[in-house]
């Protein structure tokens, strides 16, 4: 790779969250910091094709965004309260800029995150600001208008600015929580590229490996979190599936009927050493007990056969953890494997009245399912015709289509 | 930084409390006040009487208009207010936490807006 061009892009590629990370930091302003970041860049590009390439592009980069970021100040852009930083940045000389930019991105990570913003602008502000991905991209990863989505964004980087949001990790005392708002982000992220209808949107599909990006960032930067482990372990164990998930012909292939040697065998390989390690760190949570219920269907890769008792248990503590009544769901369907289908719809039945589940398909997949395993066709029918209904994926709808008219 | 933590409570419950409860709830915030000042970041603070004693007033098409009661009638009124100065929202949120407020009302925590930093040409 020698055209500047491109190396202006791979550094962007591998350092803007880290340059963003470092000057947000410094001046509590994110959208400052990715004005002064953009102006950088397109400097870099005009720059390095005609001086080439300096020895130290990130510095290089950080230095010109600070003199951005300077005038920016002194045109009156910046509240006062960022002069004092300003004043800082300016006194720091380029030349003590460190060859590694310090990494600042888990205090930004952690700002995206805080219990003070929106829990629907997290991921896609943490997808802007640590990746760098554009608001369109972001947009239609999470099935919202570009416009919206970036009006979103906008006000969310203006609160973090007025309202002070600190850019450092939080007190030991609120870690957990506070830890437990950065990974429900980034599996929301890797949700919104995973639930991509087709499997088709080049986009979407991105996404859930960015979202697999910002797992193993958080896992080097927070080692010694289980949790974090955790969260990385389950994105990896269903990535590893991808290619299974539908057949050659773009139909859906529910996961015990995938072929297992179309499964990512060193995708599972990454996860399982990841749990081992966040077991060993004795304290169990969410996204551990939902990799380990992976592990336990990975299983069927080797014996040929699905350990289902070892998933009720994983579900036994899932549902005591968390009450979700998506746990309760997947529990039942495990239930009816090992005790039989009666025995899971007795459990199903537990959330009969539960209003939320009115239009939620997998309730009533489920309940479909193990209503013609029992051989109550009628029932089974209007259960998969309402599942149908509520179901948006196409593929996923033939499938329902297929199961009901097999009823016969 | 400046924030203003505005203290929302219901009035009906704090004039049905009893004595020894209002006594209670003085001394939490007198301690709270005092822990404040201590810390150094007390800008400053006071109590409001209930709304029962309130006036608003507007100029609707320049005609003076007085009314009695509160701007909005609702079940929680503003009922005191600290003022306080800390270098982050992180550091106001957890005074805000210690507020004894938090126990029987809601306490909204605003940045203030200085005016040096306020244009309107910007």
């Amino acid at each position: 790779m020698s055209d500047p061009a491109d190396i202006a892009a791979a550094v962007a590629r591998a350092s803007y969250g880290r340059l963003l990370a470092f000057v947000a930091a410094r001046t509590g302003d994110v959208a400052g910091a990715e004005d002064a970041l953009s102006d950088a860049f397109a400097a870099a590009l005009a720059t390095w094709p005609v001086q080439g390439v300096p020895d130290r592009p990130e510095a290089w980069l950080l230095a010109v965004a600070r003199r951005k970021l300077i005038d920016a100040g002194r045109r009156g852009r910046s509240s006062p309260g960022a002069a004092e930083h300003l004043r800082l940045l300016a006194e720091e000389g380029a030349a003590e800029i460190p060859s590694a930019v310090p990494d600042d991105r888990l205090a930004l990570m952690f700002v995206c995150a805080h219990p003070a913003m929106d829990p629907a602008v997290r991921a896609p502000l943490m997808l802007q600001t640590v990746l760098g991905l554009d608001a369109a991209t972001i947009a239609s990863a999470f099935l919202t208008a570009p416009a919206t989505m970036g009006q979103r964004l906008v006000r969310a980087k203006t609160r973090i600015k007025l309202a002070a949001i600190p850019f450092r990790l939080p007190e030991r005392a609120d870690l957990p929580e506070r830890l437990a708002a950065v990974l429900d982000a980034i599996y929301a992220a890797f949700g919104a590229g995973w639930t991509d209808p087709g499997g088709t949107d080049a986009r979407r599909r991105d996404l859930a490996g960015e979202a697999i990006w910002l797992g193993r960032l958080l896992v080097s930067l927070l080692p010694e979190e289980p949790e974090a482990l955790g969260l990385l372990a389950l994105m990896l164990y269903a990535e590893s599936r991808r290619g299974a998930r539908r057949s050659p012909d773009g139909d859906y292939v529910p996961l015990d009927e995938q072929d297992v040697g179309r499964w990512d065998a060193g995708l599972i390989r990454q996860a399982e050493a990841l749990l081992l390690r966040a077991s060993r760190m004795g304290a169990v949570g969410r996204f551990q007990l939902e990799a380990a219920v992976q592990s336990a269907h990975g299983v069927r890769r080797q014996t040929g056969r699905t350990d289902w008792a070892a998933i009720v248990q994983l579900y036994d503590a899932l549902e005591t953890l968390t009450g979700s009544p998506v746990v309760t769901i997947n529990r039942s369907v495990a239930v009816a494997e090992v005790k039989g289908a009666a025995a899971g719809l007795a459990e199903l039945d537990r959330l009969a009245d539960d209003p939320r589940l009115a239009d939620y398909q997998p309730y009533w997949a489920a309940r479909a399912g193990l209503l013609a395993r029992m051989g109550s066709a009628a029932s089974a029918a209007a259960a998969y015709r309402r599942a149908i209904g509520l179901e948006a994926d196409p593929a996923v709808r033939r499938f329902l289509q297929g199961r009901l008219s097999a009823l016969g | 930084m400046q924030y203003l933590l505005l203290l929302y409570v219901g009035e009906a419950d704090m004039a049905a409390a009893s004595k020894d409860d209002s006594r209670k709830m003085t001394a939490a915030y007198g301690a709270y006040a005092e822990a404040m000042v201590q810390a150094g970041v007390m800008v400053g603070a006071n109590r409001l009487r209930p709304t029962e004693t309130a006036t608003t007033v507007r100029s609707p098409g320049g005609k003076t208009q007085v009314l009695d009661g509160p701007y909005a009638e609702t079940k929680e009124q503003l009922g005191g207010y600290f003022m306080i100065e800390v270098p982050d929202l992180d550091t106001a949120l957890s005074w805000a936490e210690r507020c004894p407020t938090v126990g029987h009302g809601v306490v909204e925590v605003r940045p203030v807006w200085p005016a040096s930093d306020y244009d309107p040409d910007r």
